[in-house]
């Protein structure tokens, strides 16, 4: 599902005027990953996409809904939201429970639902812990959780908050598996990460932000490629990308493949 | 005598079958930068939180061996006389905020203010602080209405404000920006530098292999290795039992069984593999 936003503009209460005119489309099936600088306006801008925050001005349609006249749950059933902190996401007393609510919610059949919980526990490998309290599971875990309760919903777009976090290599491999089935099975995702080996290994277009505004947008080897724009909001390119880089190449690499594709030449 | 030493500590939370910690022998010097890695679950967390005092005073449970912090045994102390030796950054940032504060300054300023440090001497501490971790910008901002990466420069400004003699660091930079981040590493290892002594739980392979002194890996609650950080970082024994490594150096290991990468040693940096590969 596409998602356009029009001239986007939001100040926070207290004065802070976090997206300064942000115009965006991202097609359906895209996978889209947002990097920047703490502050820069990340999570202000995707948490418009599932109306939890409303423009001061412009406009954001999901679909063909204005987020502007459509209520929070009903976009629920097409925008999923996995949050940067799983504690502020998780509330039922075991994993079974929490990763149903957002299916049941939804109006699911129950063969539906109970089919999208099994295929969501099995992505994130929490089949074995159901009965578990969320908050008995260690951080890493929890953070499956949150995933898992989402991606049961089944939205045609998801979206994840710095889903990288604090997570080792098994675990981040995991998510990155997560997100290549979301991508086969044609989702729109849209990720914020700091991450930037883990973006250029997952994504195909990446958007930087600086100060609430776009800084670069397109294809990742072309935005890893601008190392001097990306410092101005605090982006360092790829491992790889700079190795390449100090070595010579004319090619921008982003991954262990292309990297020693060069080197064999 | 080592200022931080671990003898044979064991370490069961409450209610819990299997041990957090196994037979930790851990010595660490003043002024050494010492950086824990490990998968998820490997104990990095609790061992934080034994070197801060937390385990046993806080979480109860069973706690075998000794814990000595400059000289004292953590069971003989208690936690108000604990913090006035260390301190400790959390993993979550959001636990950490006391929510009692309005502003990011009253933030910083409230472990000084706790442990009796005189008015005139708080301001000036918590500008200073503030300088150093870059967030003066953000003093009359409220610590909930910050981002993630904010906050957590503000989490661990707060601990630097206490001047610890050993400043425990679990995640720090989990959730900032790649060159805050680095920024970040380098500020820690300047405090380091000062005679700070600094352990800090990290995955971020690249910038513990420039800033730390000596990398402990931890694996289900034991020691696996512990050496220089390019030793403990390219060693194949990490790869066998799932931890992340650098870019650089699964590259340069995969390069090498093809020929691409002929020194003995896999690098770890940017400059090791600069060196490594080019013609």
């Amino acid at each position: 599902m596409k998602i356009e936003i029009n001239d986007l503009r939001f100040i926070y209460p207290t004065g802070l005027e976090a997206l300064q005119g942000i115009s965006l489309i991202i097609e359906s099936g895209e996978q889209v990953a947002i990097v920047g600088q703490n502050g820069a306006g990340k999570t202000t801008l995707v948490r418009h996409f599932n109306g939890l925050l409303q423009p001061t001005a412009g406009s954001i349609l999901i679909g063909d809904w204005d987020t502007k006249i459509t209520s929070v749950a009903k976009l629920a059933s097409r925008v999923g939201y996995v949050f940067q902190n799983p504690d502020e996401q998780l509330f039922s007393k075991d994993v079974g429970t929490e990763v149903k609510f957002g299916p049941r919610n939804l109006g699911y059949s129950k063969d539906k639902t109970d089919e999208l919980v099994k295929r969501a526990l099995t992505l994130t490998e929490l089949s074995d812990k159901t009965e578990t309290n969320p908050y008995d599971l260690s951080p890493t875990w929890r953070k499956m959780v949150a995933l898992a309760s989402v991606i049961s919903m089944d939205t045609p777009i998801v979206i994840f908050d710095e889903p990288t976090t604090g997570q080792d290599a098994l675990s981040i491999a995991r998510i990155a598996h997560v997100i290549a089935e979301l991508r086969r099975e044609g989702k729109t995702v849209v990720t914020i990460t700091h991450d930037i080996d883990f973006c250029a290994e997952n994504f195909e277009r990446v958007i930087a932000l600086s100060e609430g505004r776009i800084l670069l947008d397109g294809v990742a080897a072309n935005i890893f490629g601008q190392e001097e724009v990306l410092a101005q909001t605090f982006v360092d390119p790829p491992q790889l990308t700079r190795l390449g880089k100090k070595l010579g190449f004319k090619e921008t690499v982003r991954n262990q493949e292309e990297f020693l594709n060069i080197l064999r030449k | 005598m080592a200022f931080i030493n671990l003898n044979n500590v064991t370490y069961k939370y409450p209610l819990t079958k299997t041990p957090a910690l196994q037979n930790i022998n851990l010595q660490v010097n003043e002024g050494e930068f010492v950086a824990i890695v490990g998968p998820n679950g490997a104990g990095k967390s609790t061992l934080c939180y034994t070197l801060a005092g937390f385990v046993p005073h806080f979480f109860k449970g069973e706690i075998s061996g000794t814990v000595e912090v400059a000289g004292i045994d953590s069971s003989k102390s208690t936690l108000d006389k604990w913090v006035l030796n260390v301190g400790l950054a959390f993993q979550n940032p959001f636990n950490q905020i006391s929510g009692a504060k309005y502003t990011v300054f009253e933030e910083i300023a409230f472990g000084l203010e706790n442990t009796g440090v005189p008015r005139d001497e708080m301001k000036p501490r918590v500008e200073e602080a503030m300088k150093l971790t870059d967030i003066s910008n953000l003093a009359d901002r409220s610590p909930y209405s910050l981002s993630g990466g904010q906050q957590q420069r503000v989490a661990l400004t707060s601990i630097l404000v206490m001047r610890p003699k050993l400043l425990v660091l679990d995640e720090p930079t989990s959730q900032m920006d790649p060159i805050g981040t680095r920024e970040v590493f380098g500020v820690i290892r300047k405090m380091a530098e000062g005679g700070m002594t600094v352990v800090m739980v990290e995955h971020k392979m690249e910038w513990i292999a420039n800033f730390a002194d000596r990398v402990v890996a931890l694996k289900d609650g034991q020691v696996l290795m512990e050496g220089k950080p390019n030793e403990v970082l390219t060693s194949e024994l990490l790869v066998e039992n799932g931890f992340g490594v650098s870019r650089y150096t699964s590259t340069a290991r995969e390069a090498k069984k093809q020929g691409l990468w002929k020194k003995e040693k896999l690098p770890v940096t940017l400059d090791e593999a600069v060196e490594g590969f080019k013609k």
